[in-house]
């Protein structure tokens, strides 16, 4: 095998584990387990970037990885860990649609995000292209968690989910948008979940709870 | 160096306010700022007329005559937002609501709000446009949830999620434009510029292209407040202080739609009329529907005046979808006149808030009698909106309706008519209980501050004079109508 055959085998396999990295935080309750899955995601996302920079031997796409890796293998999953440590509760004990109906609507969703990439894979015909669909199927799933869970923490995850989803589509299609795009969304990305996080400690001082239920009061 | 110092003014007024700290002139820095950013945006106007787009910045901002006219929309409607917030941070300060510290934030804020703003419409390129707008997102959360109470919290927390989500379907939608640029032959951040892309519009593969639009005309119509995305808009405007509502629905919205606007340029010259008309049809009819509808049941003001903005949203993307020189003429002088009539109204909300402390039309009714001047400035306001002549919401509907005919979509003309028809019956009757009816016995003829009735007799004034006199704005429209049509 050569040694691009390596590169190649190894680009699908962290592909999948982005992939699969959503669906794990679909089919985990204890929210420390949830935010796990999300840190294996985004570092196989970062591996993702690593590996396609060596491939086309691009050293900002080696610079892009080793962001990618602080900031989501690291940073945010940090910010993560006060929350949790803020209500134990987040868990998701009662989500409004149980885990094996999940599991069962992201194999669909899977399925779909296949489907709907079609245009894209064969409009190219080239190895790390016809990958796309996994980050796809993480970003259907990711929305899918934004439906499916009420607690603040997973909804935080969930956006985290598909911003993944979507760096490893950007990565795959066009080795990286131009690096000011990419600095700019990642700064904007942070910032969210910066914003997010003050927002929960807010909530937490309002009503004890992280749980979005509690929060009715808007309607029609 | 033109689009550097529109942007450069707020974010010197946000340093400026930080610098400060809380003083009773604080608030003043940003309506100064906004006040310049104005005449700036005239004079870019009247220099760019008939010209070709001057770019900076490596070419990464450019301004050309639609440019231009956003800037202008931006500064009027911020300069009234943040001539309202003067009276706002006063009283919620005095009456120890908020801390001066709060009060700097909220000044700050305002300002990066309008910054990154003014950042979205003079961006070079897709890119730029989208870290901007994703921006904004993340300087209004604080806005919404300002006066922090529990609705306030969840407003925000809403507001930011559907948002981010959203944002976060535009960037795949940019990705997919970028991989299509790419195989056309661009390179680099070039490959997302306006230019570039529309000259290479037809070189472009029309099946990404067709995931693309989708997905951008999705994510941005998230911001603009199209249904089915449009379920933060009533929240977080009727939470937001007023004058960030003002600022939100005035233009916030608008910004969202200068997006979706010049991507369905790109999206005609690649794929032909049909697919981004059906798309901005869509969602226009599905907006129309419910926010007609919802604009019934409503009973308090700033949510009736939420689903207010979603028809009108709907109406500008239905007069999009026609496209041509007309409509697209109608479409831009309808978002400078909306802007005005929904600040102004948003304005009059908060001020109904300071004095009776409810939005609720009920419990507030009675207002033309108890505060005549408020009062009238309401009923006037209303009128606006509804599109009554003198003012430029009617000559904008008017025009169209005219181009939706001259472009065969006269179907699109009756729709509008009786979607404007039933808002017209709920915003009637909104306006009815909170100007005539209402508690009897109360202290009537109540004086309103002049402070408080300056910006709004300002917005009122420029909307009937630009719907009287629309000549200046004319070479101005029709410039940034061509920009637009393919």
């Amino acid at each position: 095998m050569t040694d691009h055959g390596v590169i190649a085998s190894l680009l699908a396999l962290t592909s999948g584990v982005v992939l699969l990295g959503a669906a794990l935080a679909l089919w985990r309750r204890v929210a420390r387990g949830i935010v796990n899955a999300l840190r294996v995601q985004g570092l196989a996302l970062g591996a993702t970037a690593a590996l396609l920079g060596l491939q086309l031997h691009n050293p900002l796409l080696i610079v892009t990885a080793a962001l990618l890796v602080t900031v989501k293998g690291y940073v945010i999953p940090k910010l993560f860990a006060r929350l949790i440590h803020l209500d134990p509760s987040s868990s998701e004990t009662e989500p409004v649609i149980n885990v094996p109906a999940s599991l069962v609507a992201s194999v669909f969703l899977t399925m779909v995000a296949f489907v709907a990439t079609r245009p894209i894979v064969d409009s190219a015909r080239s190895f790390p292209v016809s990958l796309v669909p996994f980050g796809f199927a993480a970003v259907l799933i990711g929305c899918f968690v934004l439906v499916a869970r009420r607690k603040a923490v997973s909804q935080m995850v969930g956006l985290l989910l598909v911003d993944n989803g979507i760096g490893l589509v950007a990565l795959l299609l066009t080795t990286g948008v131009p690096m000011l795009i990419e600095l700019g969304g990642t700064l904007d990305v942070l910032l969210v979940v910066v914003v997010l996080r003050v927002l929960v400690t807010r909530m937490h001082a309002e009503l004890g709870v992280l749980d979005l239920d509690a929060l009715q009061e808007l309607h029609d | 160096m033109l689009s550097l110092l529109i942007i450069g003014l707020p974010v010197a007024a946000v340093l400026v306010t930080l610098g400060l700290g809380w003083r009773p002139s604080t608030p003043w820095v940003g309506v100064v700022a906004d006040a310049i950013v104005l005449t700036i945006g005239f004079a870019a106007a009247l220099h760019d007329v008939g010209h070709r787009a001057h770019s900076t910045v490596g070419g990464n901002l450019r301004i050309d005559s639609l440019s231009a006219f956003m800037v202008i929309v931006i500064g009027i409607v911020s300069l009234l937002a943040s001539w309202g917030s003067v009276r706002y941070l006063r009283h919620e300060v005095e009456s120890q609501h908020c801390t001066s510290r709060h009060a700097v934030q909220y000044a700050a804020l305002m300002q990066s709000f309008v910054a990154t703003m003014l950042l979205a419409v003079l961006a070079a390129n897709i890119g730029i446009l989208w870290v901007a707008v994703e921006a904004t997102t993340i300087t209004t959360t604080f806005l919404v949830g300002h006066r922090r109470t529990r609705g306030a919290l969840e407003a925000s927390w809403k507001y930011i999620v559907l948002c981010s989500l959203g944002i976060a379907l535009a960037f795949l939608g940019t990705v997919l434009v970028y991989l299509a640029a790419v195989h056309a032959g661009g390179h680099s951040i070039h490959a997302l510029d306006w230019t570039w892309l529309t000259t290479h519009a037809h070189a472009l593969n029309p099946a990404i292209m067709r995931l693309a639009i989708g997905l951008l005309v999705l994510g941005y119509g998230t911001k603009v407040g199209l249904v089915p995305m449009h379920s933060w808009l009533p929240d977080a405007h009727s939470q937001s202080p007023a004058p960030v509502s003002a600022l939100m629905s005035g233009v916030l919205l608008s910004v969202a739609f200068y997006a979706l606007l010049r991507f369905k340029v790109i999206a005609v010259l690649c794929l032909g009329e049909t697919y981004p008309r059906v798309l901005f049809v869509t969602l226009a009819i599905m907006s129309l529907a419910l926010s007609s509808l919802l604009l019934l049941s409503q009973r308090d003001l700033k949510r009736a005046l939420a689903y207010s903005s979603t028809e009108h949203m709907g109406l500008l993307a239905l007069g999009a979808a026609a496209g041509g020189p007309l409509a697209i003429s109608g479409v831009l002088l309808h978002i400078l006149g909306h802007g005005l009539a929904k600040g102004v109204l948003f304005l009059s909300s908060g001020e109904i808030a300071l004095a009776d402390g409810t939005s609720d039309v009920n419990e507030a009714g009675g207002l033309l009698a108890r505060r005549p001047a408020l009062g009238g400035a309401v009923a006037v306001g209303l009128a606006a909106l509804l599109g009554f002549p003198p003012f430029s919401l009617f000559l904008s509907e008017l025009t169209m309706m005219r181009g939706e005919v001259a472009n065969h979509m006269a179907w699109a003309v009756g729709l509008s008519l009786v979607a404007l028809a039933i808002a017209f019956a709920g915003i009637a009757t909104i306006g009815r209980r909170l100007l005539l009816a209402g508690p009897r016995g109360q202290a009537t003829g109540l004086r309103t501050p002049w402070s408080a009735m300056a910006p709004l007799v300002l917005g009122l004034s420029l909307c009937a004079l630009i719907g009287t006199l629309t000549w200046p704005l004319v070479p101005l429209l029709h410039a940034a109508a061509k920009l637009v049509t393919s």
